[in-house]
């Protein structure tokens, strides 16, 4: 079998505003199941997991579960992991209407840090993304440029950011457009 | 520009990142109804100037539909209600306060 690989194996720009990074292959595991369940919860815990909040992000940048929507969660772990994940929650939650997937392959997640960052992504995404809009935990499903994405903020102020896999170029090329302008630290 | 407010995820959102779905609260007439209702079902829609509910989606976001009471002349948005919500009084109240018609 082939190695993994990312969409951008090992591409990383260093720009005025700021710093985008490929960290490699990321396990991503779709939850989709009604939230408010408390078995969700379990199901998750049982898999070292927190139930994450409105728009929030539990847990730390390379292990954590982000919200995606009312019936669906991004769990965010290491790559190795991810198949044997999906398959845990499966048994977890079996016989409720839910469906765990392994999408690591079908995603491609970049790194932005730096003190452009926040007004980097604000170019692209109708997002306010201002200090006191948009802290550190916040999640948002939005688009960048013309395509879907989706990113959050970990501790550190630096942004996880999660678009498919066959706009990883496309999204790396256009972040790395925006960060070499010197983009105005508006925020 | 459209300023919504998705009632599912709670983002004060522009119209870009939804998609709009039309006319809301259309009844469906199907197998059994006759052609004028069935026809009235797929074709016939009201275009007002003035107050509309309508249907949109949350497409670049959480991905779901909900209603919007808006006007089609100034644009603004009277509020949002869940898909299966008939419009809430204080949307109404806001209406009719507005003078809309």
């Amino acid at each position: 079998m082939a190695d993994a690989m990312t969409a951008t194996p090992a591409a990383r720009f260093a720009g005025g505003a700021a710093t985008i990074s490929d960290l490699g292959p990321v396990g991503m595991v779709t939850l989709r199941a009604d939230l408010a369940d408390p078995a969700v919860a379990e199901a998750l815990s049982a898999q070292g997991f927190a139930l994450p909040g409105l728009r929030r992000f539990a847990g730390a940048p390379g292990s954590g579960a982000g919200w995606f929507s009312p019936d669906e969660l991004l769990l965010v772990t290491e790559y190795g992991r991810a198949p044997g994940l999906a398959t845990a929650l499966s048994e977890g939650l079996a016989g409720r209407h839910a469906l765990a997937v392994n999408v690591s392959d079908a995603r491609a997640m970049f790194r932005i840090e730096g003190r452009g960052a926040r007004g980097l992504i604000a170019k692209g995404a109708p997002v306010d993304l201002s200090p006191a809009a948009f802290g550190p935990g916040d999640l948002r499903r939005t688009r960048l440029g013309q395509v879907a994405c989706a990113f959050w903020m970990g501790e550190d102020e630096a942004f996880s950011l999660v678009c498919f896999r066959s706009l990883g170029a496309h999204v790396f090329a256009w972040l790395r457009a925006g960060a070499a302008l010197p983009t105005p630290p508006g925020f | 520009m459209l300023l919504l407010t998705c009632p599912h995820c709670g983002v004060s959102g522009e119209e870009t990142e939804f998609a709009p779905g039309g006319e809301a609260h259309i009844t469906r007439f199907g197998p059994g109804s006759s052609d004028d209702e069935f026809t009235g079902y797929l074709f016939g829609r009201k275009n007002p100037k003035g107050v509309h509910f309508e249907r949109w989606r949350h497409a670049y976001g959480c991905g779901k539909w909900f209603h919007a009471a808006r006007s089609t002349v100034t644009l603004e948005v009277y509020g949002t209600y869940l898909a299966t919500e008939r419009p809430p009084q204080p949307i109404l109240d806001r209406i009719a306060k507005r003078g809309a018609k």
